[in-house]
C-alpha cells in the first residue's frame, strides 16, 4: 500500500464517551494492523469509569519495533465528543489527521497545519439505524485519509472480531465504514 | 502458532494454562483482574482448579498449601493485595515450595490509584516478607516477554524450589499486542509430584513442610542453605536486554513499560546525534550488576528511568561504584515518562559529563 | 516401640496407634492436647486413611504437632490453616486433609479463612481446641476468654464492655450453609472423651463421604496458664466454660445423619 521506502509510524489516539466504542474502533484498528504484519500497540486509558465516562485508547503502528506505546503528539485522532475535542484537536502532530464527529462536536478547528475532517458521524449512524456505529463511520474516515492500512483489513478484523452479541450488525458495521470513508477521501 | 492479539492480562493467565499451572487462586484487584477472570473461564473448562478466595491473605495460603501439595499453582494480584500476601510470601521462601506470583502494579502508596506504577520495586526485590529472601523477580516491557517469562517464572521456581514474581504495571498487563502463545504443556500427573510433597506418607516416612526451625544454630542453618541457593540463582539466572550499547557513551536504565519507552528514546536521542544506549533489565533479581558496571568503564554516564520516585537507581548506583556519574529521572502515582520528558535529562547528562 | 509376642490365650486390646509417633510431646503435664491427638489418630487408624492424610498445623501450643502425628504435615501461618488446607485439598481431591487449630487460631486472627472455608463446603475436616486462653505466648487473653475471666492481658478480669464477647465458634460456623456437621464437645472426663472420639470419627467420615465442611470443636484446659492443677481446671472447665458454651451439635445435615445412624 505504501510507497517502496516510506517508514510507517502512525500514532492514533480515539477517544469519546465510554459507550460510543472508542476502545473498539481502535481494536479494529490493532487487527487489521496485525494483519497486515506490522508491529502494533493498543493501550486503553482505564480507570473506574465505566458507560458514560471518558473513554481513550492509543494505537500506534509501525514497521519496526515499537517503543513507547503512549504519545503526547499523536500522528492522527478521531474525537467523538467535545471533551475529546478540546483534548486533542490541539495535540495532534502538524501533518496530521483530525477525524471530528460533527454530530456531537458543533465546533471548528483552527488548525491550518493538520487535515481536519468533519464526519456527522452520529446522524450517519442513526440513519443506518443505530447511532452507536458512529465510531466505525469515523474510522472509516481515518483509514482512507491515512492510506497506511486498506479497508479491507478493517471489514476482515470485523468479520473476525466483531463480538458475537454484535453478530447482526455485521453488514451494518461494514456499510458504515464504507459511508466514513467517502468522507476521508482528498 | 500464529500471532494474535492478546491484551497483557489474559496473556498471563494463558501462558500460565499453557506452561501446565493447575490451579489458581486470587482476589480481585483493579489493574489485574482480567487475569482471574480469564482462569476463572479457562481452568474449570480444562477440569483444572480455579478458585476465588476471601482475600489475598487467603489467596496466598491457598497457593502454599497447594503448592506443598505439589501442584504447579500460582495467584496474580496488584500492589495492595501484595502487601497483603507478604507473610504467605516469606512461609513459602522459607519453605522451599515452588510458587509464582504476578504482581500488576499500581500508583501507592496505600490504596493510590489504578493506574501503572513501578512502585513496588523494592517490595519485590528486597522485601517480599518479613526475614531474609529473595524471589526471583521478572520484568517484561511488552505483552510477548509477559508470556514468555510467564512460562520462564514456572521453570525457574520449579528448578530453585522457590518464589518466581512477574512484576509488569497496569499499562502492560492492558494493552493488546500481537504475540505468540507458546503449544500447552501436558499438565503432570498428581502421581509424577515431587518426593518432598505432601501427598500422603504411603510406603514412606512422612513428609513435614515448616517454616519453624526453634534454636538460633538450626534456624541459621537454614538460613545459609537458602542463601546459598540464592547464590546460585544470582550466578545463573541474570537476564537483561541491550540496545544499541556498542558504541554508546550514555547509558539509559530502564525495566517494564519505561523500559520500552526508553527504546523510542534512544532512537530520537540517536537522531539527534548522541550515542546513547539502553540496558533492559529482565531479572530485577537477580540483578544485572556485572554488566552494568562493565559498562559504567565505556560510559560517560548513567541516567535510570523509572515509574517511581527512585528505587532500581540504588542497585544502578552499587553497580556502577563510582565509576561513572549516574542521574535518576522519574514520574509517580501512575504517570508513565515519555520520550520528550526524557530526552532533555539526557542532554542534562550528556553536557554534565 | 518394642513389640511385644501376644500369647494364645491373650487378645490385644489396647496399643499405641500407628497415627501417631512415638515421640514425648514438650505439652503441659495435665494439658489436653495429648488426648485430642490421641483421639484423632485413633479415628485415622480406624478409618485406614493414615497413608493419605495430611494435617496442618496451626500456630499456637500445638505448633509442633507434626512431631506427634505419622503422617504428611505442614506448618500453617497464624490462623491460615484453613486457606492451606482448601489449597492441598483442591489439588489432591482423594486425599483426607484435616486442620489442627486453637482459639487464638481459629476465633482471632483466623477468622475469616474459617468462615470461608466452611461457606465454601470444603471437603476439610477442623478440630478446633478451645482452652478459653492464649497458651503459648504465656496466658493471654483468647477470643473465647469468659467474661470476668484473669488472663495476663485481662488483668482485672475480661471486660466485656471494651474487650467484646467470647465467640461461639461452633454456633457461627454451623449456620453457614456449606457446613455439614460441626459440633462441641468436651474432653473433661471419661464419657465426654469417648463422646468426642464420636464426633471426631463422624467429621472425618463426613468428608470422606464429601458431604461437606466437618468441625469439631472442643472445650479443654490450660491449667499452666489457668494456675490451677491438672483435677481442678477439668472441674473449672465444667463448672464455667461448659455452662458458657452448651455441649452438642449446631448442625448435623440429613446426609450426615444418616451416615452417623448408618443408614
Amino acid at each position: 500500500m505504501q510507497e517502496a521506502g516510506r517508514r510507517i509510524q502512525e500514532e492514533i489516539i480515539i477517544s469519546g464517551f465510554g459507550g460510543q466504542g472508542a476502545l473498539f474502533a481502535g481494536q479494529l484498528l490493532a487487527y487489521a494492523a496485525m494483519d497486515q504484519g506490522l508491529h502494533v500497540t493498543w493501550i486503553p486509558s482505564y480507570g473506574p469509569e465505566m458507560r458514560g465516562g471518558k473513554a481513550r485508547c492509543t494505537v500506534v503502528i509501525s514497521d519496526e519495533e515499537i517503543g513507547s506505546p503512549l504519545v503526547r503528539r499523536p500522528s492522527a485522532a478521531i474525537v467523538l465528543n467535545i471533551p475529546s475535542m478540546e483534548a486533542f484537536e490541539p495535540a495532534v502532530k502538524p501533518g496530521g489527521i483530525l477525524v471530528v464527529n460533527s454530530s456531537l462536536v458543533p465546533q471548528k478547528s483552527e488548525r491550518d497545519d493538520i487535515h481536519v475532517i468533519y464526519v456527522p458521524a452520529s446522524d450517519i449512524a442513526s440513519d443506518l439505524g443505530n447511532v452507536r456505529l458512529a465510531n466505525v463511520v469515523c474510522l472509516g474516515a481515518l483509514i482512507q485519509a491515512l492510506g497506511v492500512i486498506p479497508l479491507e483489513a478493517i471489514e476482515r478484523a470485523l468479520d473476525d472480531h466483531l463480538p458475537e452479541r454484535h453478530r447482526k450488525l455485521l453488514g451494518l458495521n461494514k456499510e458504515a465504514l464504507r459511508k466514513g470513508a467517502e468522507y476521508g477521501e482528498h | 502458532m500464529a500471532k494474535e492479539l492478546w491484551e497483557g492480562n489474559a496473556a498471563i493467565a494463558e501462558a500460565a494454562i499453557r506452561a501446565g499451572v493447575e490451579a489458581f487462586f486470587g482476589y480481585p484487584i483493579t489493574p489485574q483482574t482480567e487475569v482471574l477472570e480469564h482462569f476463572s473461564k479457562r481452568l474449570p473448562e480444562l477440569g483444572r482448579v480455579f478458585l476465588q478466595a476471601e482475600s489475598e491473605v487467603a489467596s496466598i495460603n491457598m497457593v502454599y498449601g497447594a503448592a506443598c501439595a505439589g501442584a504447579r499453582v500460582m495467584t496474580s494480584s496488584s500492589s495492595p493485595g501484595i502487601s497483603l500476601m507478604q507473610e504467605g510470601l516469606s512461609y513459602i521462601a522459607c519453605s522451599e515450595v515452588p510458587v509464582v506470583v504476578i504482581n500488576i502494579m499500581r500508583g501507592g502508596p496505600g490504596l493510590g490509584n489504578v493506574q501503572p506504577s513501578q512502585g513496588d520495586y523494592f517490595q519485590a526485590v528486597k522485601m517480599a516478607g518479613h526475614g531474609d529472601f529473595h524471589p526471583i523477580v521478572l520484568a517484561p516491557a511488552n505483552v510477548q516477554e509477559a508470556i514468555d517469562y510467564v512460562v520462564l517464572a514456572f521453570d525457574l521456581a520449579e528448578k530453585y524450589r522457590t518464589i518466581a514474581m512477574v512484576v509488569a504495571d497496569g499499562a502492560i498487563g492492558q494493552m493488546m499486542e500481537p504475540a505468540e502463545m507458546p503449544p500447552m504443556r501436558p499438565v503432570r500427573p498428581p502421581e509424577e509430584r515431587p518426593d518432598w510433597a505432601l501427598t500422603g506418607a504411603q510406603g514412606r516416612e512422612p513428609n513435614i513442610i515448616t517454616s519453624l526451625y526453634l534454636g538460633a544454630e538450626n534456624l541459621e542453618r537454614v538460613n545459609l542453605r537458602l542463601q546459598a541457593k540464592l547464590k546460585e540463582i544470582a550466578a545463573n539466572e541474570v537476564r537483561w536486554k541491550e540496545y544499541s550499547t556498542e558504541d554508546a557513551d550514555l547509558l539509559l536504565v530502564a525495566f517494564g513499560t519505561v523500559g520500552r519507552v526508553c527504546q523510542t528514546v534512544v532512537r530520537e536521542a540517536r537522531k539527534a546525534g548522541m550515542k546513547v544506549g539502553l540496558l533492559r533489565p529482565v531479572t530485577l533479581w537477580p540483578f544485572p550488576s556485572g554488566r552494568i558496571a562493565e559498562l559504567a568503564e565505556q560510559v560517560r554516564g548513567v541516567l535510570t528511568v523509572e515509574m517511581n520516585a527512585g528505587q532500581m537507581v540504588e542497585d544502578v548506583r552499587l553497580a556502577v561504584e563510582g565509576r561513572c556519574p549516574v542521574r535518576f529521572y522519574g514520574r509517580m502515582g501512575g504517570v508513565i515518562p515519555l520520550p520528550d520528558e526524557i530526552l532533555p535529562e539526557l542532554e542534562k547528562l550528556d553536557k554534565e559529563c | 516401640m518394642a513389640t511385644v509376642e501376644i500369647p494364645e490365650d491373650m487378645e490385644l486390646v489396647f496399643k499405641y496407634p500407628e497415627s501417631l509417633t512415638e515421640r514425648h510431646t514438650h505439652y503441659c503435664p495435665g494439658c489436653t492436647h495429648g488426648i485430642i491427638h490421641r483421639l484423632i489418630a485413633e479415628v485415622i487408624d480406624e478409618l485406614g486413611v493414615r497413608e493419605r492424610t495430611i494435617g496442618i498445623a496451626p500456630v499456637g501450643c500445638s505448633v509442633l504437632a507434626y512431631y506427634y502425628f505419622n503422617m504428611d504435615f505442614a506448618e500453617a501461618a497464624h490462623g491460615r490453616a484453613p486457606a492451606m488446607a482448601t489449597g492441598i485439598k483442591r489439588v489432591s481431591p482423594d486425599r483426607v486433609v484435616f486442620t489442627y487449630q486453637g482459639d487464638g487460631d481459629l476465633a482471632a486472627i483466623g477468622t475469616a479463612e474459617i468462615i470461608h472455608a466452611a461457606n465454601r463446603g470444603e471437603l476439610i475436616t477442623t478440630i478446633f481446641v478451645n482452652n478459653a486462653i492464649y497458651g503459648m505466648t504465656g496466658g493471654q487473653m483468647a477470643p473465647t476468654t469468659l467474661p470476668g475471666q484473669v488472663t495476663t492481658s485481662s488483668p482485672t478480669g475480661r471486660d466485656v464492655e471494651t474487650a467484646g464477647w467470647p465467640m461461639h465458634m461452633a454456633e457461627l460456623i454451623g449456620i453457614l450453609p456449606g457446613a455439614a456437621y460441626v459440633t462441641r464437645q468436651a474432653v473433661l472426663d471419661v464419657p465426654g472423651i469417648r463422646r468426642t472420639k464420636k464426633a471426631i470419627k463422624l467429621a472425618f467420615q463426613t468428608q470422606l463421604a464429601g458431604l461437606g465442611f466437618s468441625m469439631v470443636e472442643v472445650l479443654s484446659t490450660c491449667n499452666t496458664n489457668w494456675h490451677m492443677g491438672p483435677v481442678e481446671a477439668l472441674e473449672w472447665a465444667k463448672e464455667h466454660m461448659v455452662s458458657y458454651y452448651p455441649l452438642g451439635d449446631t448442625k448435623m445435615t440429613d446426609e450426615v445423619r444418616a451416615l452417623k445412624e448408618g443408614k
